[in-house]
């Protein structure tokens, strides 16, 4: 069968990769290309390239190596009952692809992923081969994240860590149920399986690099998963506490949540209309408060409501705030500073200023209103010398107060 | 009043040596009237620079927090900086703690122009654009075009030599353009938009790539324009298509969703002959869309057994009853020698409707693809929440998947009741017309699987029918 030319194909198999959240370039090692024979740099946070329309940044040329399934998993475009254009590319055109890309700085480097074709190790094969002909051959010293397969050979998956600097494997969805109503070919102890492997290599690894510097790295910038939010009945409780024991048990770098969009060609399980994007945002601001504000899972699952949900309308900080006023008002001055992290506005910048700032003044509220984006949504729940808010954590309209104008809802919504 | 001249105003050792100077001769930051390369100094009372008497010789004191911040923000634009950073330096003098206090006012100010700075050296290395073209020796050149808010141009420039230290390069901006040539940096004179090549060979795909990685069903248009304002969209070429993605998001997504399986509005029918008068109606995949009538399902609610097979054949289309045709022979052959009653059973389809193509007067049979059946199991749902039976036979994987949404392996998920959410066990086994297509040896050997099957099915309805 003759292909379509590189263009069509490159648009198929994009189109098909839009769905994993993950563009993230940053974490691993700092190298460039100076002494080599190639190109290549990495940075410590990252570079977001461009921004497409959906707000989203693109950092990695993010790419299928073909969406060709053997699997038949529900909210997934690429299932094999789906009536999507099937494309695939060799591995080396996805090699010429990134290079002809990076050289131009379109991008930061390469995620490679793919449908299963054949079978789940020649699958692996052709993408960690992807991964060594950039490395060895073209001396690239980009970013490469390859998406790891839980069904092929632990070897494999150990090679594709050794050529890439992120490795990553989807949990999918939240829970064991799901899983095996939406996605019947996966099977969740065996990707959790995987990912153990991942993590004590990294860890051997981490080690080994202690004894022996010339030890080769092993995925530097770590390893990460995505879960699917809305395309199952799993509360915002669930998944806060399934990404929870995942950073616990595998200690993830990140979890990423993707709210289940509408996709051509949908499989009639699945619900229709897609879950408020605000929703992933607010699962965005929890996972952000567990790792940086010191919450624990249960404070977060505390700011839900009845049914396991985390308000719309307002963050998951103001919510927790809101339901444990008896914490409130924080004298800024005096108070500790996992404290002063739980006041709701107060970002991690802004209470590593305070702390740095009282140690040569006591902090008025002009001090703070330099030192925060908003005072208005600070002032109810701290003191400061000249402020003191009068009793008004104990009001009834704190939450109307502080809860931002509602806004037109969207024409399709 | 003094005057104090900088030269190149990205040059940080230059102001260094100026404000050094300064310090030593005492001038208080009052007293001095700033001016740059470029700017000419309007002040009346200015004069030449006092001679660089050192009056003062103390030791300076000064952060390194500061020479940090002062190195990043003398590439700022606002000639501001220049009074700014000598005043802080000089209140750093008698304040040494000064940079520990983020809420001082200059400090705070500082910190905003540096904030600036450093997302402008940012934008630069994500936003600069590289077109190829030949240098004279037949090599390729990679040239860009950029126009920075600030004079950040030198200082950003190790990122470059760092990523693309083994390909030829060019930046080119209005101020001055830098040269690479795989070995050496060298500086020129101020370019023009016109000095980068018009297109370049893989702009193209870069542009579909952007195009295609977009999800129009999640429309963010703030979010983008947020971190990647308009004013660098004049160099970035993916750019241009914004307005036509954000113009035709809205109608892809309402497309994906209509086309997305479900015209399916409403609840689905509670009663039996509410259900058939509905599928006769029902267009909500291409089957059925063929002008074929729809077959529903016999038998009565409440009965225990429910009997699945794959979709009408001929004969069945015509007579309007399922399970009539050489197929459905084969199974009540069975089931009378397994002494099942079809007469209580509800016997039914996944699929409704009968897909076929036509091979001159004749209707070959084609399955449906898994689109189809997943469709059609809104209605097999509905039956299955009408009928309550407490076993369901399915007949073939297009009826597994009808059930089961997943499609199994009948090889191994055969003969063993399977139980299910609502109360219900499956039971799989294979289609009657499979029986149908063998012969000799392997017909025998299916047909006592099947029997098998059957057997097992018997068992699990006999012990309730003893209860009754």
């Amino acid at each position: 069968m003759s292909q379509p030319d590189v263009l069509t194909r490159l648009e198929i198999l994009a189109d098909a990769a839009k769905y994993d959240a993950s563009c993230a370039s940053s974490g691993t090692t700092r190298r460039d290309s100076k002494g080599g024979r190639g190109i290549g740099s990495t940075t410590g946070s990252g570079i977001c390239h461009a921004y497409a329309p959906d707000g989203r940044c693109i950092s990695l040329l993010k790419l299928l190596l073909t969406n060709h399934c053997i699997f038949d998993c529900h909210y997934c475009v690429n299932r094999k009952s789906s009536n999507v254009a099937r494309a695939r590319f060799t591995p080396k055109e996805v090699v010429d692809l990134t290079l002809s890309f990076y050289r131009r700085n379109y991008i930061e480097g390469l995620f490679l992923s793919s449908g299963i074709v054949k079978s789940s190790n020649h699958t692996m094969e052709q993408m960690v081969e992807v991964a060594r002909c950039l490395r060895e051959d073209h001396d690239f010293r980009g970013y490469i994240h390859l998406k790891a397969i839980p069904e092929a050979d632990p070897e494999l998956v150990r090679q594709a860590g050794l050529w890439a600097d992120r490795v990553s494997i989807n949990v999918e969805l939240p829970t064991e149920a799901g899983l095996a109503r939406l996605a019947p070919d996966k099977n969740g102890t065996r990707i959790e399986g995987t990912m153990r492997r991942v993590s004590s290599d990294i860890i051997e690894n981490k080690d080994a690099r202690k004894h022996f510097r010339s030890a080769p790295k092993f995925a530097p910038a770590g390893q990460s998963t995505q879960m699917i939010v809305g395309a199952d009945d799993a509360s915002d409780a669930d998944i806060v506490g399934k990404a929870s024991s995942l950073y616990d048990r595998f200690r993830l770098r990140r979890v990423y949540y993707s709210a289940f969009s509408p996709i051509p060609d949908a499989s009639a399980v699945l619900p229709l209309k897609r879950p408020p994007l605000m929703r992933e945002h607010r699962l965005y601001q929890s996972d952000w408060l567990m790792r940086f504000y010191g919450f624990a899972p249960q404070d977060v699952q505390h700011a839900t409501d009845d049914t396991g949900m985390l308000p719309l309308d307002i963050d998951p900080k103001l919510a927790w705030a809101l339901r444990f006023r008896e914490h409130f008002p924080v004298d800024v001055n005096r108070a500790s500073k996992s404290m002063l992290l739980r006041v709701p506005g107060l970002g991690t910048r802004a209470v590593g200023a305070i702390l740095t700032a009282r140690r040569h003044r006591s902090l008025r509220i002009d001090d703070i209103a330099r030192l925060t984006v908003s005072l208005k949504k600070v002032r109810p729940f701290i003191i400061t010398t000249d402020w003191r808010p009068t009793l008004l954590t104990d009001r009834v309209d704190l939450k109307a107060q502080l809860t931002p104008p509602a806004r037109q809802l969207e024409l399709f919504g | 009043m003094i005057s104090a001249y900088l030269a190149p105003p990205d040059d940080f050792g230059a102001w260094r040596t100026l404000a050094r100077t300064l310090l030593q001769t005492g001038t208080a930051p009052a007293d001095i009237v700033w001016s740059e390369e470029g700017t000419s100094s309007t002040d009346l009372f200015s004069e030449q620079a006092a001679p660089p008497h050192a009056v003062r010789v103390d030791a300076i004191r000064v952060s390194r927090s500061f020479v940090e911040l002062a190195r990043t923000v003398i590439l700022h634009r606002d000639p501001a900086r220049l009074p700014l950073l000598y005043r802080v330096l000089w209140r750093l003098q008698t304040q040494p703690r000064l940079m520990d206090d983020p809420a001082d006012a200059d400090i705070v100010q500082l910190c905003i122009l540096n904030k600036q700075v450093r997302r402008d050296i940012h934008k630069m290395r994500a936003f600069v654009r590289f077109r190829v073209l030949q240098d004279p020796d037949g090599i390729d050149r990679y040239v860009a075009w950029f126009e920075p808010d600030h004079r950040i141009e030198r200082a950003n420039i190790g990122f470059f030599t760092g990523r693309f230290a083994n390909q030829r390069w060019s930046i080119l901006t209005p101020r001055l353009s830098l040269h690479w040539d795989g070995r050496k940096l060298s500086e020129g004179p101020p370019a023009r938009r016109e000095d980068v090549p018009a297109e370049d060979a893989a702009e193209d795909l870069w542009l579909g790539y952007y195009r295609s990685i977009f999800n129009p069903a999640r429309l963010k248009v703030d979010a983008m324009l947020k971190e990647m304002p308009r004013r660098y969209w004049a160099n970035m070429p993916e750019t241009r298509q914004i307005p036509a993605l954000i113009a035709g998001a809205q109608r892809r997504e309402a497309g994906m969703i209509a086309s997305g399986a479900s015209s399916f509005g409403g609840t689905p029918p509670t009663e039996l002959a509410a259900l058939a008068d509905g599928l006769q109606a029902c267009s909500n995949c291409p089957i059925g869309c063929n002008g074929t009538r729809a077959v529903s399902g016999e038998g009565a609610a409440g009965s225990r057994l429910m009997i699945v097979g794959e979709q009408p054949g001929d004969q069945e289309e015509v007579a309007g009853r399922p399970f009539i045709g050489p197929a459905g022979q084969v199974l009540d052959l069975h089931l009378a020698a397994a002494g099942i009653d079809r007469g209580s059973a509800y016997v039914t389809n996944a699929v409704k409707h009968f897909k076929f193509a036509l091979r001159g007067k004749r209707r070959l049979h084609q399955s449906p693809t898994a689109g189809e059946i997943d469709i059609c199991r809104w209605w097999l749902d509905a039956e299955r929440s009408i009928v309550r039976p407490q076993i369901i036979l399915a007949l073939g994987a297009t009826a597994a998947r009808g059930l089961l949404g997943r499609t199994p392996s009948i090889g191994k998920e055969r003969g063993q009741l399977l139980p299910q959410a609502d109360g219900s066990q499956i039971l799989i086994t294979a289609h009657p017309s499979y029986l149908l297509r063998l012969e000799g040896e392997s017909r025998a050997r299916e047909e006592a699987k099947f029997r098998d099957d059957l057997a097992v099915l018997k068992r699990h309805l006999e012990p309730q029918v003893e209860k009754a």
